[in-house]
This record gives structure tokens, C-alpha cells and sequence, in this order.
């Protein structure tokens, strides 16, 4: 049984300010208590660097940062050894594309979509600048959603590799990776998907949907900030080249210049790592997994599906993702700018995002530019969207002026 | 006797006048003329992007223009700029920008000078929103600038 209201009282933030509606989870997640007691903890108990000492206290936090990786890899199903920690799905993106440009050339192409946000757009926008390599973008239906049946034919032999989120950040779209990555592999390109929005939201076992790289931010999951996790595919993060050299993920290195490094994933993580938010990400993945992913998904649809219920009939707004069982709800009021909308909202005590959500080629496929995002997480209740709706159902143009008055 | 600041506090007169600024701004549109140095301001956030335009003559403002993507309150603002600084020196408009720019800091300014950009005053209580409210004024005052140091 899913219960909502013990589950708001692990989450300090909303004990502590429960006039405010949080619903831009999309953009970051309240922490509960046992994170924040895992970070303190190694900062009271076992302070120590990682990978170097002798001593007690050092081992300990050795084995909880490594520990994690034990963790995460039995929440998305993958071998420890296939986890690195960056700093967060921009970084992991920005090493997937370094490393796969290693052995791109002029001609080939990548695929990616309308509906990305700017980390996996950008890292291969420089891809194109520098190596001539194609970016094509994949058809999306209204709502974001990949259409399978034309996937096919976007590919030809110079489809290399084919990067797309897993829930895409504004509308919400659940790509349906598994078969996308079938196609891929039929045509020997190689799979990369952002599971930002997705992580802690929904099961992922990186085994089953066959991905090749796989990445999210901890933040986005009841975690720290400053921690991203990359997942490979062993001998895919093994050929790969880190982004990043130094201390922590050599081997050896003499005066020649010769240079050995560390195997995966050591070596995508040089300088003293986050660790405190690595722990705490530990934290997190089990605070997640005891109540279940599923029961998470399931709670989260459910909750989704009432907000669209009670927005639909509203007069004073246009949705753009009503039909998606999934993820955020993006939506204007009709004539008000996007960001008024949200600053008076925000007088409300309510937390929404509002503007282009980093996602600056999504309004060739939805057609406006702006919009506000309300983004759902396993503490939100249908008491807080009663409320929700009925401060977007007043919302006009003369309103939103009226708190700069 | 009622002060400035009290005329500026009727809410519904303000709303009104927000409104028509917003929903009609004043000298919108650019114009493709060599007299004007001109400004885009996109950089400073991802969602406001707006141009302005401005012609100095004998170190006076002829003229203000400006458009692009913005909300109520950027336009309004620039709007009312526009009309407030069009025909000043450039001293006097020099003045006008900084005292606008002190009301929107919450600091001291003389309202007198700014005749409707006093609808402005209470911007400053929405803190994640100045910047909007001085988009179009950051834009000119920088213009102004830069033609201070040719001239020099």
C-alpha cells in the first residue's frame, strides 16, 4: 500500500514548509532525512580522500563510495564496474560524445530529436563543428514520442549513433528504447540515452533495453547534487577515452610522456570525486528501492492522470501533452507569457518552471517557444493539485500584472 | 497634497496602464536605418530577447525602437522608456536611467523624474524578475556608453 503521507515525513522540506506546492521536480527533488543523514554522517564520522588511504577512517569511505556503485548497479541491473561517478548528465554526456568522437568521421551521422535538452544536443552540435559529422533528428509525434515505424528508415551506413532521452523533459514522451535500440544494433550504431527525467521515476534495467550508454543525475532521484552516473557497456567504457586526466585514474606514468591508465570505470573519475553526494546517492537508490520503482511509476501515473482530468475542462489554458501517461504536464495560459504565468504562481507558494526548459528546438515540433512545466515526484498528492488548478484556473493577463503592482 | 508615489499606488489605474504598454508597446519595430546604433539583449537570460535601437543627434535622443520576444514586463518597461527618453539630452537620459535603476534596486531615486516608469516601484519585491523590468534600459544605458567613448 502506497503511502503518500508517511512518505512526506522523510522529506524535511516539506515538513518544514508546508504552504509551498513543489511541482518542479523536473528540475530538482526534495531529499529525505536518510540522505541528508548520510551525507552529515561521513562529514561527522569517516571524513576522509577515497582510493589512497591506509587507515580506518579512509577504508570506510573507501567502501561506501565504492559501495555505491554496488547499488546502483543492482537498481538499473548492470555490473558495478560498469558505473562511473561525473558531476552530473551534462558532464556524462559531454564524455560519451568525447569518447565516440574518437572514432567518428566526416559523413557520419548521429541521431538525436526535437524534444532533447541542451546537454544531448549541444556536445554533438560541436561534433558537427569540428569533425563535419550529420546531426539528423528522428520524427516525434505531437506529444514527443518517437514514431517507431519511420525509425527505420532513418537509418543508412553512416548511422553511427543514435542519442535520445528516455522521458524527454518537457512533454513527458517515454521513448520506447528497447526497440529502438533492436533497430540500432541491427544497423551497427551504437545507443546513448539520457535517463534524466527517467531515473526514479520508472524501473530501467540497462540489461533488458540493451542500451550502450546510459546516464542520469543523482539530484534528480532524491539525491546530492553534483553527481552524474554513466553507465557502458564494459567493453565499451574500456576502449573509451575520459575527458578528463589526472590524479585518481592513471595507472603509472613516466617522464617519456607514457601514460597508463586505470580500467573503467576509474578512469572517467580523476581528482577527488564528490564524495559525500556519491554516498548520499547510495541513500537515495535505497530510499527509492524500498518503496519500488514500480510502486513509484504507478503512484506518479495515477497522479498525472487526475492533474490532466482537472486541467482539461480549464478554458483559460492550452496543454501540450495531455495524452502521455507520463512524466511533466507543459501548458500555457492562453495570451499570458510563460514566465508571468509562474511569478504568480510563485505568489501562490506554488513551484512550477517556466520557459524554454533548456529544450530550444522543441518549439519546431509543439510550435511555442515558452511554457510552464508542472512536474510530479512521489510526495506530490491530489490535495496539492486541487489547489494547483485552481490558482491556474485564475490566472489571466490583469492577474499576473497585478504582483508587480 | 498627493505625492507621486500615491498616484502611482492606485493598482487599478497601473494594471491599466501596464496593460496598454504591454499589449500596445510604443515604438515597436525595427527600422533599417544607419543613424541608429543598435543592442540585442539575449545573453543575459534564456528567455528574454529583445533589440533595441537608438538614434543620438547633437546629444540628444531622436528616437527609440525596440522588439522581440519578451514578457509583460519587459516590454511594458522598455515601452514606457522609450516615450520617457525620447527627445531628452543625453545627460538628462543618463539621469533618468540611473534613478529608474536605484527604484528598481530599492535604493533612493527621485520619482519626479520618472513620470510613468514610476509604475515600476514595487518590481523589486519580485526578485527573480528585475532583471526584466531593466532589460531595455541596461540596453540603451549601454548604447549611451559606447557613443560617450567614440565621442571622446
Amino acid at each position: 500500500m502506497y503511502d503518500v503521507e508517511k512518505i512526506r515525513k522523510d522529506f524535511p522540506m516539506i515538513v518544514n514548509h508546508p504552504e509551498l506546492i513543489y511541482f518542479d521536480n523536473g528540475a530538482t527533488t526534495y531529499k529525505p532525512q536518510c540522505v541528508i543523514d548520510a551525507l552529515t554522517g561521513f562529514y561527522t564520522d569517516y571524513t576522509s580522500n577515497v582510493e589512497r588511504g591506509e587507515y580506518s577512517t579512509a577504508i570506510r569511505a573507501d567502501q561506501a563510495y565504492a559501495g555505491t556503485r554496488d547499488v546502483i548497479a543492482r537498481m538499473i541491473n548492470c555490473k558495478p564496474k560498469e558505473i562511473a561517478f561525473l558531476a552530473n548528465i551534462t558532464a556524462v554526456l559531454n564524455q560519451i560524445a568525447f569518447g565516440l568522437s574518437r572514432e567518428l568521421k566526416k559523413g557520419d551521422t548521429i541521431l538525436i530529436s526535437y524534444a532533447e535538452h541542451a546537454s544531448n544536443v549541444l556536445p554533438w552540435f560541436r561534433l558537427k563543428k569540428e569533425l563535419g559529422v550529420n546531426i539528423r533528428y528522428i520524427p516525434l509525434d505531437e506529444e514527443g514520442n518517437v514514431i517507431i515505424d519511420e525509425l527505420d528508415r532513418m537509418f543508412d551506413d553512416s548511422v553511427r549513433i543514435i542519442s535520445l532521452a528516455y522521458v524527454t523533459n518537457v512533454l513527458g514522451s517515454v521513448q520506447p528504447i528497447r526497440k529502438i535500440t533492436e533497430i540500432a544494433h541491427k544497423n551497427d550504431a551504437l545507443v546513448v540515452v539520457d535517463a534524466a527525467q527517467a531515473i526514479g521515476h520508472l524501473k530501467i534495467d540497462v540489461k533488458d533495453l540493451d542500451v550502450d550508454f546510459l546516464g542520469f543525475s543523482s539530484h534528480k532521484m532524491c539525491g546530492p547534487d553534483g553527481v552524474g552516473v554513466l553507465y557502458g557497456k564494459y567493453e565499451l567504457l574500456q576502449k573509451m577515452e575520459p575527458i578528463f586526466l589526472g590524479g585518481g585514474m592513471n595507472a603509472r606514468f613516466d617522464i617519456d610522456g607514457n601514460v597508463l591508465l586505470k580500467d573503467a570505470p576509474e578512469r572517467f573519475e580523476a581528482g577527488t570525486p564528490h564524495i559525500e553526494g556519491v554516498i548520499g546517492l547510495a541513500a537515495a537508490s535505497e530510499y527509492l528501492m524500498n518503496i519500488g520503482l514500480e510502486n513509484i511509476h504507478a503512484y506518479e501515473n495515477e497522479l498525472r492522470s487526475y492533474l490532466i482530468q482537472k486541467m482539461l475542462p480549464l478554458e483559460n489554458i492550452e496543454i501540450y501533452n495531455p495524452a502521455n501517461p507520463s512524466g511533466p504536464v507543459s501548458f500555457n495560459v492562453k495570451d499570458v507569457f510563460a514566465q508571468d504565468a509562474a511569478s504568480y504562481l510563485s505568489t501562490k507558494n506554488i513551484c512550477v518552471r517556466s520557459g524554454h526548459h533548456c529544450a530550444k528546438i522543441l518549439h519546431n515540433l509543439i510550435g511555442v517557444d515558452q511554457s510552464i512545466r508542472a512536474s510530479l515526484y512521489l510526495y506530490n498528492t491530489e490535495v496539492e493539485i486541487d489547489r494547483f488548478v485552481d490558482e491556474v484556473s485564475r490566472i489571466t493577463l490583469e492577474e499576473t500584472i497585478s504582483i508587480f503592482l | 497634497m498627493a505625492s507621486i508615489k500615491d498616484y502611482f499606488n492606485d493598482q487599478n489605474l497601473m494594471r491599466e496602464l501596464l496593460l496598454d504598454h504591454y499589449k500596445y508597446p510604443h515604438n515597436h519595430g525595427l527600422l533599417e536605418n544607419d543613424r541608429y546604433t543598435s543592442k540585442r539583449m539575449a545573453s543575459a537570460s534564456c528567455i528574454d530577447d529583445i533589440t533595441v535601437q537608438l538614434d543620438v543627434e547633437d546629444d540628444v535622443i531622436k528616437d527609440i525602437r525596440f522588439d522581440g520576444v519578451a514578457c509583460t514586463i519587459s516590454t511594458a518597461s522598455t515601452s514606457i522608456m522609450s516615450d520617457l527618453l525620447i527627445g531628452k539630452k543625453v545627460k538628462e537620459a543618463e539621469e533618468i536611467i540611473h534613478n529608474y535603476l536605484n527604484m528598481i534596486d530599492n535604493k533612493e531615486y527621485d520619482p519626479e523624474i520618472l513620470e510613468e516608469a514610476n509604475v515600476f516601484q514595487n518590481v523589486y519585491k519580485q526578485a527573480n524578475r528585475i532583471k526584466c523590468a531593466t532589460i531595455g534600459w541596461d540596453a540603451v544605458e549601454e548604447m549611451l556608453k559606447e557613443t560617450g567613448k567614440e565621442d571622446e
